[in-house]
């Protein structure tokens, strides 16, 4: 019996010390006419080896095509070292830290991390994960209604250059606790959010301001401005970064005059692989003054009974098993595995490792923006500074120059006509620090060749 | 041990692990740089892999310990829906990959769906939710999407039992919704007289686990599922205890109208150290269109995504993506490997494991919660007269437990049961593992009789002794800090 180790004899005598003559009398609580028999949708079992073919198979269908899709997943180096130790048993099969003295191997990894993403985004403390980018910032602007009591009107300044998954996603986990979301537009040359906007809101009930960097284009934020502008007015600001790009860029506790109260993001590209979109994990940091606002698992660092310093969870008296209905979240299980992954992926590479991926991403997608935009009709959209993201505007329909990409093994950037229809032929590209020169030349030469091809057989460039 | 912090010297790294050739960011202009380096460890890599692996070994974990955790289904983990997780064709994969880059990954996803319904029976399932407490928060706001489409918005309570989950009531409340608790009654099962007395047009749905967290199944299921019927209100299943029934009751049959399922506990996925989990919701006919997206399709011979688009009743996406993906995959194999017959047979023998526990520990005279009860694939004990008699407490035997090597059961809950412990053994322990943990507890019940300091001074044997929970919460110490090592000093 797969993963059963029961024994004949040992069966028999287990219903023995139990009075049963079966196994089957152990259901006999249950009503008759409840049970049920069959599965007969569900396949036989499969041997290892034979259910290894069919997934080497099933992988193998998808090809391992050249990606210069970024859009809040990204393709970075992982270290060979972080899933051979993250993937050690004693991580990977233990659960939740609630018998501290047997889990210091976790609760203390999970406090070295803490102190990792304090030190990137420069706030005072970090939760031990949510469960993703888009998630952590629901959990962030609920906090931050939380949190600013003065604010009375639960508004919430959403910039439209932020990712629009993660505005979908805001709004549906926030949308039934009477908060409202409001869009801001963006500047449509640079690509950011013109602090100006802000100016209409003066003066009003607004209770938190929510701050990309980059934004879902790889532009950069004024983000100073913004966040002067939210501590200006009493609202409250929460930075979405990407902790990748915080080995370069100016860290959100440091943003403005006095830094934002809450920082979040996706923690996908400090060791997590794409993965088909997970499994990720969110981060959260804030300023001291809201730690009892936190959602989430939070570790300390404490005494034992010999005066020996040791790690726990701590102020659980926020959390779900406590408080019930009157917790902060009802998160449990968190991304508990990711986040050990990233520790040592932070670990390995530190802050000079890190800043040299992000500037390699940095360089790169340069080097990509100038290559495709040296295509004739291929023009960059946007003329702020970026950090491994750029918006092109193609001659042509993205959707049919990315499906004939993909049948070369291209997948060419993330289409951006559904989400922003007032770009057209927008497409966003990104390129990592694994993107070589010859992997940007492929690309280049199909798009041309596309480009050409199009130009010759219409006459014309079609609209899209 | 020390951190990995304080053992990093300046100007040491592990410089193969990062692109040799310093660049310069050149496009970046100055006032969005920031002016000094974050304070990470500078390490090198055979010192990251000796400190983690160090640490990794301060943990107890299933595939080192026994891990009794009641509610929490800590069974054994397949390595081999580990190592097939993570095929390079899986982990490369974009979660905005075209879809013929996709075809195995979704095939993958669609079995799943169609395996899922099948043991739960449910008319439709979406994968996505991240964990159980995001599939409770997709199940309660689908709740809400029915109740409001129908127009029926004077309803604005979940029933939830005193035995549940912490996240019931947590999920309920962050749908909008106020929360009422429906006491226990005396023999576990549900006090369907107060629930008579709880339920109106003000009810929008009750949450429910069956088997419920004290260990039974509530035999009267079908009646409660016809009077919050009866009432306009909807059932939804938290599937935490779903091990217990895997192929012999289906949630679907039992009237429930939402559930979601924990893909780390029944479909042994791991529990990685607290996540991630993977909390897929099903629901019946009439919740079918407010399902999460995206969920998968199989047109003819081609999979596909649908999304808001194919879906505009949906109460929408949880998640940037799709979830925990490789997850969803793990519990994919380890299904396909236990097959049809093996579904059923966790249930079988996670029950006879619980069942022969729970006789030997009353042979033994510890006391039951519920005496007369079958045991699920869990039981609770209570230490009520040990705590009373010889001022030893549940959380002393639970420490105790781990100088003997034993990860201590889930404690202090579910709250009603006065000083419990809640054992969960999972189908995946032999019987000489069981027996070896029956013994320690009948030794630890010998020892607070002679010696109780023993008892309530342990664990003795572990890298820590108790900690002091309540200073870790006063003097909140929650990040290392440069330069603070030496301001201690």
């Amino acid at each position: 019996m797969p993963f059963i180790p029961h024994t004949e004899e040992e069966v028999r005598q287990m219903l023995e010390a139990i009075g049963a003559s079966s196994i089957e009398e152990l259901f006999d609580e249950i009503p008759d006419e409840l049970r049920f028999n069959g599965l007969k949708d569900v396949p036989d079992a499969m041997s290892e080896m034979e259910v290894a073919q069919l997934m080497q198979a099933r992988a193998q269908a998808d090809g391992q095509p050249l990606c210069f899709i970024g859009a809040g997943a990204y393709d970075h180096h992982i270290p060979a070292a972080v899933w051979e130790i993250a993937g050690r048993g004693e991580f990977y099969t233990a659960y939740t830290p609630y018998q501290a003295e047997a889990s210091q191997g976790t609760l203390q990894l999970l406090y070295e991390y803490q102190s990792m993403m304090t030190a990137l985004t420069a706030m005072d403390v970090s939760n031990a994960s949510l469960y993703d980018g888009a998630s952590a910032l629901a959990e962030a602007i609920l906090m931050a209604v939380r949190a600013n009591r003065k604010s009375k009107s639960k508004r919430v300044l959403v910039p439209r250059s932020l990712h629009p998954a993660y505005r979908r996603v805001a709004y549906n986990i926030v949308r039934n606790q009477d908060i409202e979301l409001v869009e801001l537009p963006f500047d449509m040359t640079g690509g950011h959010t013109d602090p100006a906007v802000l100016e209409q809101y003066a003066g009003e009930d607004i209770t938190a301001l929510v701050i990309p960097q980059p934004n879902f284009f790889g532009v950069l934020e004024e983000v100073d401005a913004l966040t002067d502008w939210a501590r200006a007015n009493k609202v409250m600001s929460i930075a979405v970064v990407n902790p990748l790009a915080l080995a370069l860029l100016q860290p959100p506790g440091e943003w403005g005059s006095e830094g934002v109260d809450i920082c979040c993001g996706e923690g996908q590209p400090l060791g997590a692989p794409l993965s088909s979109g997970g499994p990720y994990f969110g981060f959260l940091c804030c300023r001291q003054a809201h730690v009892r606002q936190m959602p989430g698992r939070i570790v300390g660092r404490t005494l034992d009974l010999d005066g020996k310093p040791g790690f726990t969870l701590t102020l659980q008296a926020r959390e779900q098993h406590i408080r019930r209905s009157k917790a902060t979240s009802n998160i449990c299980t968190n991304q508990g595995l990711m986040v050990t992954a990233a520790t040592i992926h932070m670990a390995l590479l530190g802050g000079e490792g890190l800043e040299r991926v992000a500037a390699g991403c940095n360089t790169n997608i340069g080097l990509l923006r100038d290559m495709l935009t040296g295509i004739e009709g291929v023009e960059p959209i946007f003329e702020r500074p970026v950090f491994h993201e750029q918006v092109v505007r193609l001659p042509l329909a993205v959707k049919d120059v990315l499906h004939t990409l993909s049948a070369h093994n291209i997948q060419g950037g993330f289409d951006l006509s559904d989400d922003y229809p007032e770009l057209g032929d927008a497409l966003l590209i990104c390129a990592t620090e694994k993107r070589t020169r010859d992997e940007m030349q492929v690309y280049q030469e199909k798009l041309e060749r596309l480009v050409q091809m199009q130009s010759k057989s219409c006459g014309a460039v079609p609209a899209g | 041990m020390v951190l990995i912090q304080e053992q990093s010297r300046a100007g040491r790294r592990s410089s193969a692990q990062a692109p040799l050739q310093e660049v310069e960011a050149t496009s970046i202009p100055e006032q969005f740089r920031r002016k000094s380096r974050p304070a990470l460890p500078e390490v090198s890599e055979m010192q990251v892999v000796r400190h983690y692996t160090r640490l990794s070994q301060k943990n107890f974990s299933i595939d080192t310990h026994f891990y009794p955790l009641g509610s929490c289904t800590m069974k054994y983990n397949p390595r081999g829906c580990n190592s097939l997780a993570m095929l390079p064709g899986f982990l490369g994969r974009h979660p905005e990959a075209p879809e013929n880059h996709s075809q195995g990954f979704l095939a993958c996803m669609h079995d799943l769906q169609e395996t899922l319904k099948e043991v739960t029976g449910m008319r439709a399932v979406c994968l996505s939710p991240a964990a159980g407490s995001q599939g409770e928060f997709a199940g309660v706001a689908m709740i809400r999407a029915y109740h409001d489409a129908r127009g029926d918005t004077a309803r604005s309570e979940i029933l939830v039992p005193d035995a549940a989950h912490g996240t019931n009531p947590a999920s309920a409340v962050m749908c909008g919704y106020k929360v009422r608790e429906i006491p226990t009654g005396l023999d576990g099962d549900m006090d369907v007289e107060a629930l008579k007395q709880a339920l109106g047009p003000q009810t929008a749905g009750i949450m429910l686990t069956n088997p419920s967290t004290l260990g039974v199944f509530d035999r009267r299921i079908g009646e409660i599922a016809k009077l919050v019927h009866e009432a306009g209100g909807l059932l939804y299943y938290d599937g935490a205890n779903l091990n217990a029934i895997l192929g012999k009751v289906r949630p679907g049959d039992m009237g429930f109208d939402v559930i979601h399922i924990n893909l780390h506990k029944t479909f042994s996925t791991p529990h990685g150290g607290g996540g991630p989990g993977a909390g897929p919701v099903g629901v019946s006919a009439r919740l079918e269109p407010y399902l999460p997206v995206p969920m998968v399709e199989k047109d003819g011979t081609n999979y596909r995504w649908l999304t808001e688009r194919d879906r505009p009743e949906t109460i929408g996406r949880l998640s940037a993506f799709a979830g925990n993906a490789g997850i969803l995959l793990r519990a994919f194999v380890y299904a396909r490997m236990i097959g049809r017959e093996g579904m059923a047979r966790v249930a079988e023998y996670s029950t006879l494991n619980a069942n022969y526990m729970l006789k030997r520990l009353q042979k033994a005279g510890f006391e039951a919660a519920y005496p007369e009860r079958r045991a699920t694939h869990e039981f609770i004990i209570t230490l009520r007269r040990e705590a009373r008699t010889l001022g030893v407490n549940t959380m002393d035997y639970a420490k105790r437990l781990l100088d003997y090597g034993f990860h201590a059961p889930t404690t202090y809950f579910p709250l009603l049961v006065p000083e419990c412990l809640l054992i969960e053994p999972t189908e995946s322990e032999d019987k000489e593992t069981l027996d070896a943990f029956l013994e320690a507890l009948i030794t630890i019940e010998e020892e607070a009789e002679s010696d109780p300091d023993l008892v309530k001074g342990a664990p003795h044997s572990l890298p820590v002794k108790r900690l002091d929970d309540v200073r870790a919460a006063r003097e909140l110490d929650l990040a290392w800090r440069p330069g603070a090592d030496q301001e201690a000093d």
